[in-house]
């Protein structure tokens, strides 16, 4: 199947990660499928199957939600991430889609200039072709550590 | 003297002005630590359910105490300090497990599920010689013992053996405000660490400050979760220590313009969710309290925010830093509809909430804006002077009883 090339997926986590880091968050959506799972836990909770996110969104208005909601209604000091994402490893199909796990590294800037290694982990996705197109219908964001140095605004 | 060792009093015979010493100074951290924390105090530590089996156990801190707490054989919760009577190395490196015994890693001295010392490797030396003297008593070295009290499921921990008991400390008021929440077996949903750039002391108040909610959320008061015109208010137990603030849901409320009248930024009339379905709570605990808020002295959170639930744990990390511990929990009789509901809505909390995001940042701005204003004072006068319970949030009261138990503790 076409949707399993790596060089497929690693173009799509770059569109991703280019997304973000240039603050073109409603377009964040746009990568994920109608119907579709996005989360962000720790390797803790993963481990041990406990269900709760940082962010939980099983739809994709609760992405165009959550993008809204920082642009409208939340505070936090201005900040910007760079992404580094790894090259994908490709774990087999499910369900018609194709299952990958790809690791990331993500540096937070501060207006002040400060600069944080501020998460890594690995994205444990699930892809599907929509027209041509890979779509995220599930990515669980599995971030190494529990622990989120003061307030986590932009998706990871 | 320097002139600031001067300045190191209460400034007036008031609650309502708070000196910004209080939260940058190292030694009245210190002592913090030694008459809150470890004194007449109860903290939580975990959940009863985090510690299902004997030898189960969780590691935590009581301030900047490391505790081991742990299922005995006899069932009942014990907890002690983490601390080898040895050589004071930590006893266990692991933050949760099961074990029948410890044993410290730096010279396996070995302890029971009750903290008591039952082994030292080579207590009688090697081929008759070295060893520890004959005298030494295991009995009389050990760690630290910490009292502990399970209430509805709480696991809470002192130091202090004068310490009052648990329900004593809490109140009647505030132990029936528990008991609404924890009626039922919980489950745990997810546990998340939140490093907030500040002195423990801001966020406390900013917990128990019920005039800021609707005001810096600008989700919540959009949504309407709560909002100052709604019915609500604030209970303070009589020492001033615990709180538990509440709103209730009532129909002609939804159509008060106080905020639109007042140009506050929290009230955005166009911005709607594009899926409601983060909303869509239920009322589970039969009394139309939409969201309840209580605090127990030092540092323990319990939350109910519609149908997303969380206890949340305050350690302090020095005087400009400490953690959040954060344990999301549903029930364990919660149908599949009830936890996915419970998942959605936990998007409110926590380090990414959309109405609990501010939290996390709003104390390093108070850290940095009064970074040079240490014989300066922040202005608590909202609904006057008193700390009494009030049925109205637009009120500073629970931070003024916060001020009031603290420096009886602190004896400022």
């Amino acid at each position: 199947m076409a949707s399993a090339d790596p060089s497929r997926v690693a173009r799509l986590n770059a569109d991703y990660a280019r997304a973000i880091d240039d603050d073109r968050l409603e377009d964040w959506p746009g990568f994920f499928s109608e119907s579709c799972l996005y989360t962000i836990t720790s390797a803790d909770n993963h481990r041990e199957g406990l269900p709760a996110g940082l962010m939980y969104a099983d739809s994709n208005g609760m992405l165009r939600d959550r993008v809204s909601a920082l642009r409208e209604a939340n505070i936090y000091e201005r900040q910007t991430y760079r992404h580094l994402i790894g090259l994908p490893a490709i774990l087999g199909e499910k369900d018609g889609g194709t299952l990958t796990e790809t690791p990331f590294l993500i540096v937070r800037i501060m207006r002040d200039g400060r600069m944080d290694l501020f998460a890594t982990g690995r994205y444990l996705d699930a892809l599907v072709e929509k027209a041509g197109v890979l779509k995220f219908r599930e990515r669980i964001v599995v971030c190494d550590s529990s622990r989120i140095d003061t307030l986590l605004a932009i998706p990871l | 003297m320097s002139a600031s060792d001067l300045a190191r009093v209460w400034p007036d015979a008031t609650l309502t002005r708070v000196p910004y010493w209080l939260y940058q100074d190292e030694a009245n951290y210190h002592a913090e630590l030694r008459r809150i924390f470890e004194g007449p105090t109860w903290s939580f530590v975990c959940l009863e359910v985090d510690l299902p089996h004997p030898g189960d156990f969780r590691t935590t801190f009581v301030g900047e105490l490391p505790v081991i707490v742990v299922r005995g054989h006899d069932g009942s919760i014990r907890a002690f300090e983490n601390r080898c009577a040895h050589r004071g190395a930590l006893i266990s490196l692991d933050d949760h497990g099961t074990a029948k015994h410890f044993q410290c890693v730096y010279h396996a001295w070995t302890y029971d599920l009750e903290g008591n010392l039952t082994g030292i490797a080579f207590e009688k030396g090697s081929q008759g010689r070295g060893g520890m003297p004959p005298e030494f008593s295991k009995a009389a070295h050990g760690p630290r013992k910490l009292r502990t009290a399970v209430v509805h499921g709480l696991v809470f921990a002192s130091l202090c053996p004068d310490a009052p008991s648990i329900e004593a400390y809490l109140g009647e008021e505030i132990l029936g405000r528990v008991a609404r929440v924890l009626r039922r077996p919980i489950r745990v949903l997810g546990r998340f660490v939140q490093a907030l750039p500040n002195n423990w002391k801001l966020y406390v108040e900013n917990v128990k400050d019920t005039y800021h909610a609707s005001l810096l959320h600008a989700f919540f008061g959009t949504f309407r979760i709560t909002r100052l015109t709604q019915g609500g208010g604030v209970l303070v137990s009589p020492d001033g220590g615990h709180h538990a603030s509440y709103t209730i849901d009532r129909a002609e409320d939804r159509s008060s313009t106080a905020y639109r009248d007042q140009g506050i930024r929290s009230e955005h009339q166009d911005y709607r969710l594009a899926d409601p379905s983060l909303l869509d709570s239920v009322e589970e605990f039969g009394d139309d309290i939409r969201l309840q808020i209580l605090t127990v002295f030092p540092g323990f959170v319990l939350q109910q925010i519609q149908n997303c639930l969380a206890v949340r744990q305050v350690l302090p990390k020095g005087t400009g830093a400490m953690e959040l511990h954060w344990t999301y929990f549903g029930f364990a009789d919660d149908t599949p509809e009830m936890s996915r509901r419970r998942l959605r809505q936990l998007n409110l909390v926590g380090p990414a909430g959309y109405v609990s995001m501010e939290d996390g940042c709003v104390g390093g701005f108070v850290s940095r804006g009064a970074a040079a204003a240490e014989n300066e004072v922040s202005v608590v006068n909202m609904g006057g002077e008193g700390t009494e319970s009030a049925e109205t949030r637009a009120t500073e009261a629970s931070v003024r009883g916060f001020w009031k138990a603290y420096r009886r503790y602190m004896d400022h």
